[in-house]
């Protein structure tokens, strides 16, 4: 199963992975990223996936993958059980960030976290213009489309790691699936944000 | 991959072979008592590679045997009781794995049991045979692979009470195993499976013809006894959607009700006839003594936790299976279990398989279980090159 164009988030991440490492990918649906990175880099990857045909794919790819719902946290994985934890464009579907970050920094020495961002310059425009709530470029989804999704920005979830005393230690910002480097205004030109998050020693 | 294609073809004529050992030395059982000699049904297919790296144990169910694929004779009706998995391109691809299959220790198709002839006195043992556990029966099978010549199996499955020998090998053979498949199974038995247990149990002594379990001489068997231990635990198999759906409220042979006792739901029917089609292939004092060792099992016991119990499994691959409507094994059995196996840091895979089968559903849900089973399989012979 050849997966040679991983989504671009994924691939960012990907990059972000130094080889050899031991990785837990939480949500890793079919487990593109874990097969790529367990290939291309003798990554020592694990998986959470809730969807049944998730769990099959990944299997079937030859990855070591439970299923099971990242709301009931991570309890059992002992403290500093891997290099990295990783959670890709699913932050904001689950009710309560604080936890999964807690844990994933709990059980990983560090997080990588993608998501989109509606701090994107159209979605501030098409909320002023229409008036309608808007859907993030690379995470499109109505209002009322199942599951629930709670919308944030790049702003938003910096002010969140401050406070909950994480430390971002690298960050990646994509705009419709390619890379920029931007210096200011990141959050309103990107529409996904990839970032590696350590606890904060202060 | 071939498990995907599935034009699964069988296996073919098969031959139950035995071993038999323990003649000099008698085998001590858990519970001190010791067994001379043991015998072991068995059934083997598919070939043995020159480093001997793919050898795959199935182990059976309460009312299986060794005979798990192919057919008995060119006209024999029925193949083995888990055909679908285990052939030519199936999940246990023979044409890959030796695959092994024995009957356990205390059943009736051809291993030691209570229904054997008791050498010292030339007479079925009855309730003279020794209670055994599922500890016994996983060393009885431990004596059988080094008598193949096996260091190591490439994997051990089998669900429900084979579940629980799957477990059983991870936990305390850890270093003779190097993958678990436990399906439909708990690590634990617990108070309603334990009085279920015993309703069956219960059932067969109340019967006259138990005779104490000494029943092999006179011609008079238990079969009543033991049909409706077979009734309450078939129910137990499926789920009351599974049932809702194969009978409904429909009546056998009438279309209003006859106001008497007689068979008149399609369900009462279907029952009697699994209680008939049992006491022709189970002896009842078997059945007694495999639920017996179903009961005492509790892997944790003595370990303090089930992660404790389960240090020895840390470096065997797991893949772990539970079905949603199963009520006999509920998934959050095999979830605990998951829980254990990662905090102990076992490469563990697991799904929670949606199903109405109840906990039948590990023989039925034939594509899924294909896929997830063939799957695991496929990556097993990869990383272990076999």
């Amino acid at each position: 199963m050849a997966t040679d164009s991983l989504r671009p988030d994924l691939q960012i991440i990907a990059d972000l992975v130094p080889p050899g490492v031991k990785l837990l990918d939480l949500g890793c649906g079919d487990g593109a990223l874990l097969e790529h990175l367990a290939r291309a880099k003798g990554v020592r990857g694990r998986g959470i996936e809730l969807s049944e045909e998730g769990v099959l794919t990944c299997v079937r790819r030859g990855l070591s993958v439970r299923q099971g719902d990242l709301g009931e946290g991570l309890a059992d994985y002992p403290d500093g059980s891997f290099d990295y934890v990783v959670l890709s464009q699913t932050l904001p579907y689950l009710d309560d960030p604080e936890m999964i970050l807690g844990e994933m920094l709990r059980v990983g020495k560090r997080a990588i976290v993608s998501f989109s961002n509606w701090g994107y310059w159209r979605c501030r425009l098409e909320l002023l213009l229409t008036g309608c709530i808007p859907q993030a470029p690379d995470l499109p989804q109505r209002w009322h489309d199942k599951p629930r999704w709670q919308a944030f920005t790049i702003t938003d979830f910096a002010h969140f790691c401050q406070a909950a005393g994480m430390r971002i230690e690298r960050q990646v910002y994509l705009a419709r699936g390619r890379r920029i480097h931007v210096r200011k205004f990141k959050n309103l030109f990107s529409t996904t944000a990839v970032f590696v998050i350590r606890v904060s020693f202060q | 991959m071939s498990t995907e294609t599935s034009l699964s073809s069988s296996i073919g004529i098969v031959q139950t072979q035995h071993y038999t050992f323990a003649q000099d030395q008698p085998f001590e059982l858990e519970s001190g008592a010791t067994l001379s000699p043991v015998t072991l049904a068995y059934e083997t297919y598919g070939r043995l590679n020159a480093v001997r790296s793919n050898a795959v144990l199935i182990v059976h169910a309460l009312s299986g045997g060794a005979h798990a694929a192919g057919y008995r004779s060119p006209d024999d009706p029925k193949p083995g009781w888990w055909d679908d998995a285990i052939g030519p391109g199936k999940a246990f691809d023979t044409d890959r794995f030796f695959v092994i299959c024995s009957n356990v220790l205390g059943s009736c198709y051809g291993s030691s049991g209570p229904s054997s002839i008791d050498p010292a006195t030339g007479q079925p043992y009855g309730l003279h045979f020794p209670v055994v556990t599922i500890g016994d029966m996983v060393r009885a099978q431990l004596a059988l692979i080094d008598h193949l010549g096996i260091e190591k199996l490439l994997c051990v499955a089998g669900g429900s009470i084979g579940g629980m020998q799957v477990l059983e090998w991870a936990a305390r053979h850890g270093d003779r195993v190097k993958a678990a498949i436990p399906l439909a199974t708990t690590a634990r038995s617990n108070a309603m499976q334990i009085a279920l247990s015993e309703v069956g149990r219960q059932a067969i002594y109340a019967d006259p013809n138990w005779q104490g379990g000494d029943y092999y001489a006179n011609g008079r068997r238990p079969d009543a006894g033991l049909a409706v231990a077979r009734m309450i635990a078939h129910i137990t198999y499926l789920s009351e959607q599974s049932m809702h759906s194969k009978f409904g409220r429909r009546l056998q042979s009438q279309e209003r009700f006859g106001y008497q006792f007689q068979t008149e739901f399609q369900v009462e029917s279907y029952l009697k006839h699994q209680g008939h089609a049992f006491i022709q292939r189970f002896d009842a004092n078997s059945y007694l003594y495999i639920t017996k060792a179903i009961d005492y099992f509790d892997l944790s016991a003595g370990s303090g936790s089930l992660a404790a119990a389960l240090a020895g499994a840390a470096h065997s691959k797991f893949l772990v299976v539970s079905f949603t409507s199963d009520w006999l094994y509920p998934s959050h059995h095999s979830k605990e279990l998951v829980s254990a196996l990662t905090a102990v840091g076992a490469d563990v895979s697991y799904l929670d398989i949606e199903s109405s089968a109840g906990h039948d559903a590990f023989l039925v849900e034939v594509d899924t279980m294909t896929r997830l089973l063939g799957s695991f399989m496929d990556r097993l012979a990869r990383e272990e090159r076999c």
